[in-house]
């Protein structure tokens, strides 16, 4: 046994996103809160009927608690899972199990951060574990720059292969009005940036924003009726190797390598069936590595295949339509962002709709390159 | 009874780098500190390390100038472990994945484990 899940029985019958980019004056609880009303609106359905609470914050340890106390519920299950910007994937597959078990009947998953307003920096409680700190690293962005030097090394990736990420995620951007990021970026731009642990530069890092996002979950049955578009969750699966990427046996391949296919498997679906991916770019070695992890192109050959076109508008694989955490938003942990941009292509609404899209993988990175986890979502069709 | 982590701290105050190996003769090298075998579940016993291993990957953190930048390393250990470290004596241009190092302990109250290029024969 292992990896059963509820292929398509559980639905997302609302999806918000709230202050992405600049929203100064609040607190990150109030930001979920508003991203939480917000979905639920979205879903018609009442606040008294959420049983069951989903989130992380960045700055609160007793988040769920914090929310069922904000929202004045008595949730019959709190989640708190703290998989860095994969945990949102990981709340979903809880959620999804009670949902469908009949546990929980309607379930949120809620994430808020304020760092542009309150700092500026991003902003996490974690830091290099004692093995790896006297050595001064950032966090977590040293460990990106050993692992994107290491592919460099190992398949020679080059610098401008790196940089046409940030520009294929700049270019879905510029027609998204909800990114942070617009304007013109070339490679060149990139390269010329300033250097910060090489080989990452600035235009290699996602932005740091404010930005709120949630998600109601309900079973399949119920969100048929509701008065949205139905994106029922085909598959999900959250994979775990290590904490600090220095435990890596190979620092080239991370477990998106196991959550892909098992949330392929999950949801009986090849990757050419795939109709669009969003994925953690917290740095641009991010969508190199996943690329190739995922399955979308060989180990080793993410490089070139960045660099074709293919992943920018109107290439063949539509990564990050909405500019991704490199160009649209980062509030410190994406993972909601992507689910929701998600969600957006398979009701038809995104701001860059990939015509005919029936699929969509969505993909978490938490860590240093360390929790892994996919979801597949799909459209009416594909139940 | 201290756990593993500072039975390494008490050794490396003592300038002694250690890391762990299976009893059974079985397995790989531990490093960081484990009670037992990650994986496996083995017994464990404590050996010295040679000190010796190859860079597996680096980078360069650059600081406000005039500050110069300095080096983060993974160290593939000649025993088979991986460790975080610096290396010493070292520019961006001459630091390179696949380098030979060796580890010196350096420090007095907090000591701490830094790698310096090994010389390489000429063939």
């Amino acid at each position: 046994m292992g990896d059963v899940f509820p292929r398509g029985r559980v639905s997302v019958a609302g999806a918000s996103t709230f202050g992405v980019g600049e929203m100064p004056g609040h607190s990150t609880i109030e930001m979920a809160g508003k991203a939480v009303q917000l979905a639920l609106a979205d879903a018609q359905i009442g606040l008294p009927e959420v049983d069951g609470l989903f989130i992380a914050l960045p700055d609160d340890l007793f988040a769920g608690l914090s929310l069922a106390q904000y929202l004045g519920l008595h949730p019959r299950f709190t989640d708190n899972n703290r998989a860095g910007g994969a945990s949102f994937m990981s709340h979903l597959v809880t959620a999804c199990m009670m949902l469908d078990a009949g546990y929980l009947d309607c379930a949120v998953i809620a994430y808020g951060a304020n760092q542009r307003s309150s700092g500026g920096k991003l902003s996490t409680p974690a830091r290099p574990d004692r093995w790896d700190a006297p050595y001064n690293p950032m966090y977590p962005l040293s460990f990106y720059a050993l692992a994107a030097a290491r592919h460099m090394h190992q398949y020679g990736t080059s610098r401008e292969e790196l940089a046409s990420v940030a520009v294929a995620a700049r270019l879905w951007a510029n027609t998204n009005p909800e990114a942070f990021a617009k304007g013109p970026l070339t490679v060149e731009d990139v390269i010329a940036s300033r250097l910060i642990s090489s080989p990452i530069r600035a235009r290699d890092c996602c932005l740091v924003t404010d930005g709120a996002a949630a998600l109601v979950l309900t079973r399949t049955d119920r969100a048929k009726d509701g008065p949205q578009p139905l994106v029922p969750v085909l598959g999900a699966a959250a994979a775990t190797w290590y904490n600090s990427v220095t435990q890596a046996d190979d620092i080239t391949v991370t477990a998106a390598a196991e959550s892909g296919p098992r949330a392929m498997a999950m949801a009986g679906l090849t990757l050419g069936q795939i109709d669009t991916v969003q994925l953690y770019d917290a740095f641009t070695i991010n969508t190199i590595l996943f690329l190739e992890d995922l399955g979308f192109c060989p180990k080793g050959e993410g490089g070139p295949f960045v660099a074709s076109g293919a992943i920018s508008p109107g290439g063949s694989l539509p990564v990050n339509t909405n500019g991704g955490g490199l160009s649209c938003c980062h509030p410190g942990m994406y993972g909601m962002f992507a689910m929701v941009e998600a969600v957006r292509q398979m009701r038809g609404t995104a701001a860059n709709q990939i015509a005919g899209a029936k699929t969509a993988l969505a993909h978490g990175n938490g860590g240093t390159l360390s929790a892994q986890a996919s979801v597949i979502f799909g459209n009416a069709e594909t139940v | 009874m201290s756990g593993p982590g500072a039975e390494w701290d008490a050794a490396l105050a003592e300038s002694r780098f250690l890391l762990q190996r299976p009893t059974d003769g079985g397995g790989t090298t531990v490093f960081p500190p484990r009670a037992f075998a990650p994986g496996t579940g083995a017994e464990l016993e404590w050996f010295e390390a040679s000190g010796l291993g190859t860079v597996y990957s680096a980078t360069w953190i650059q600081r406000k100038p005039p500050e110069p930048p300095y080096n983060v390393v993974l160290v593939d250990l000649a025993e088979g472990a991986r460790m975080m470290g610096c290396v010493e004596g070292v520019t961006p241009e001459t630091l390179h994945i696949g380098m030979a190092v060796k580890a010196r302990i350096v420090g007095g109250e907090t000591p701490k484990i830094v790698f310096d290029p090994v010389e390489q024969a000429h063939g």
